[in-house]
């Protein structure tokens, strides 16, 4: 911008002509840098969107021989046989998804319960060293916990755990808790992958928690609300969206985990209502053969496998903002 | 308050068209109408509903009240009056034991409710905050909850289950009422709190209180976050409540405490330094410092 193209800014009243000068130049050099600044951050923050829209570009190219071979049968066919060149991924989808929603079922209202008893009732040299522990499950390598899950967790699920749940709760005559119990399962990932989300979870729900004002607690004790009623009537509710969201990253969590789920899973593709039995998850599936995938064909299919677990990622994000976006629009009215 | 005859404490007679229009007169003319307090001031027949005895209160080692003495007649309004970082709020607080939700505050002495003391052995904060209603600067509405959901939030803690449906809604719309709120929600119970304006919910507030029948009524600054309309409604809520229920009011609007107390109480760094009949406090004030706070020389 210019001061000569500029109306005088009173008119018949030039600006005498240095000063003018003086200024066109001042507000030029001062709009340049802006520009470099504004240029700068803006292809910055492009970068990101354009790296996603590459990897699905890349993973749909190479995934579509595998997908227009097989069609719709790539995700509902349970045959995944590389000799023969058949490949249906619908155990290791079955699998993820079974995994991630048995974690979430354990984990949330453990996580929810601590996070409570974190910001509500725990004193305060008790809240940060808990808090601590709790978000330093974040920090173990999954590998450990795969191993963890090897030596402890199965020996502890085979006895006492599923004589337990199967003999004296019952369950055994539910097809959930039906036939043999070798030691890899279902139940063992889902279990794995609770511990794992667990602190996700727990540590959004704190801080939601925590993020509640004063005010409201005070409102609901005015009335005589008990601490516990205080908890449900005005805390918990002003903070259902901030939790929702945190269970929403723990099942991001729980749905990409490779590694750990990989040792206690069983590896084995086939569907099964039973949670004794092995299973098989998507990353899994990937993590154990990329390294033998020889044919062209193998490779696309395990590339087509990354595209769904992508897509389901993708898919689970936008329902957890829809699910928040509408509990905060129901909040505001 | 301009009323001559003086009103029995414990009557629930309906305010005549007579009362309403001289009230509208009074509004604006705030501080003085001396032969008519004198008058009330002298005939009425005070019980005491709550009292303060020796009262501090504390926030770790630094005392916010100190040894305060203070009566507050039944069915009377009560005014705490003072500046900034006096004590007023705190010592509001210790009277239904929200003090002690703040972690490190304490309080010593005692207040008697009816003669009850509430920080006596064996007596429940909760059980008290269900006879002593409060509310607060900022209007806090639950934001998730409906108007009447609102409004009816406190019954379950007091009856211990929540009423039926019916007398849910009969309680509600009583609360309501007598918050003067009825005719603009009485629409739209089941839209969000947080959708009507400031005004509006400080009298759902208000109503919430009402809700659960308290003996006292706790008011906190009640008209500080409000535009001037909403305030005159409040205070006429307040000049209305006062016929059924025994109100303490803090402000730091003194021609809010002449409007609608019967008696103001002043406090100066966390002492109780003047209770008087509102009137007398401020026409005639005993202590230089009230004086001087009064007539705006500080604070």
């Amino acid at each position: 911008m210019s001061t000569d193209a500029s109306p005088p800014l009173v008119p018949g009243q030039a600006a005498p002509p240095t000063e003018s000068g003086d200024l066109s130049r001042s507000i030029a050099s001062s709009g340049a840098g802006d520009r470099v600044y504004t240029g700068l951050t803006t292809f910055f923050a492009l970068c990101i969107p354009l790296l996603l829209a590459f990897l699905a570009l890349e993973i749909g190219r190479a995934a579509w021989p595998a997908f227009s071979r097989f069609g719709l049968g790539f995700i509902t066919s349970s045959e995944w046989n590389v000799p023969a060149g058949r490949f249906g991924a619908a155990p290791a989808i079955f699998g993820t998804i079974v995994s991630s929603v048995i974690a979430l079922v354990l984990a949330t209202p453990l996580a929810i319960g601590v996070a409570i008893f974190l910001s509500e009732f725990a004193p305060p040299w008790l809240q940060q060293p808990v808090a601590f522990l709790v978000d330093l499950l974040a920090a173990i390598p999954s590998v450990v916990y795969g191993l963890w899950g090897i030596f402890v967790l199965i020996p502890l699920l085979r006895d006492p755990v599923i004589p337990f749940l199967r003999d004296t709760l019952h369950l055994g005559a539910t097809p959930f808790f039906a036939g043999p119990a070798y030691g890899p399962s279902m139940l063992a990932a889902g279990v794995i992958l609770a511990i794992m989300s667990l602190p996700y979870i727990s540590a959004v729900s704190r801080e939601v928690l925590r993020a509640v004002p004063r005010s409201q607690r005070e409102a609901a004790l005015a009335l005589g609300a008990t601490r516990w009623e205080m908890i449900w009537d005005a805390v918990l509710p002003n903070a259902r969206s901030g939790i929702i969201g945190g269970v929403i990253l723990g099942l991001g969590r729980a749905l990409g985990e490779t590694m750990a789920v990989t040792m206690v899973i069983g590896n084995r593709a086939e569907i099964s209502a039973s949670l004794l039995a092995p299973g098989y998850t998507m990353a899994s599936l990937i993590a154990n053969e990329f390294s033998e995938a020889t044919s062209d064909l193998h490779l696309s299919a395990l590339m087509a496998v990354g595209g769904v677990l992508f897509v389901i990622t993708i898919v689970v994000n936008g329902i957890a903002r829809w699910l928040v976006w509408t509990v905060e629009r129901g909040a505001a009215g | 308050m301009l009323n001559e005859s003086p009103v029995d404490s414990l009557s629930l007679q309906p305010e005549s068209v007579d009362d309403a229009a001289r009230r509208a007169t009074v509004v604006p003319r705030l501080l003085f109408q001396p032969a008519a307090r004198a008058t009330r001031a002298a005939e009425s027949v005070a019980t005491v509903c709550l009292a303060a005895q020796r009262l501090s209160a504390f926030f770790g080692d630094i005392a916010a009240v100190r040894d305060v003495d203070l009566s507050m007649e039944t069915c009377r309004v009560t005014a705490i009056i003072g500046p900034s970082g006096c004590g007023k709020s705190t010592l509001l607080r210790s009277f239904n034991r929200m003090h002690e939700t703040v972690s490190g505050a304490r309080v010593t002495g005692s207040v008697l409710l009816d003669g009850i003391p509430i920080y006596g052995d064996g007596t429940s904060a909760i059980a008290v905050r269900r006879h002593i209603g409060m509310v607060f600067q900022r209007p806090t509405p639950f934001p998730t909850m409906s108007i009447r959901d609102n409004v009816a939030a406190g019954l379950r803690v007091r009856e211990g289950k929540m009423p039926s449906r019916r007398d849910t809604d009969d309680i509600v719309e009583d609360a309501l009422q007598r918050a003067g709120l009825w005719a603009e929600v009485k629409d739209r119970l089941r839209t969000s709190a947080v959708a009507i304006s400031g005004g509006q919910q400080q009298r759902l507030c208000i109503a919430r209180a009402l809700a659960t029948k308290p003996r006292v009524l706790l008011l906190d600054e009640p008209t500080a976050s409000l535009d001037p309309a909403s305030t005159q409604k409040v205070e006429e809520l307040v000049y209305d409540l006062r016929s059924t229920m025994t109100i303490v009011m803090v402000t730091h609007n003194m021609q809010q405490a002449a409007r609608v107390s019967d008696r103001t109480a002043f406090m100066l760094n966390g002492s109780l330094i003047e209770v008087a009949p509102t009137n007398a406090l401020f026409t005639t004030p005993q202590d230089a410092r009230t004086e001087a706070y009064i007539t705006g020389r500080f604070g």
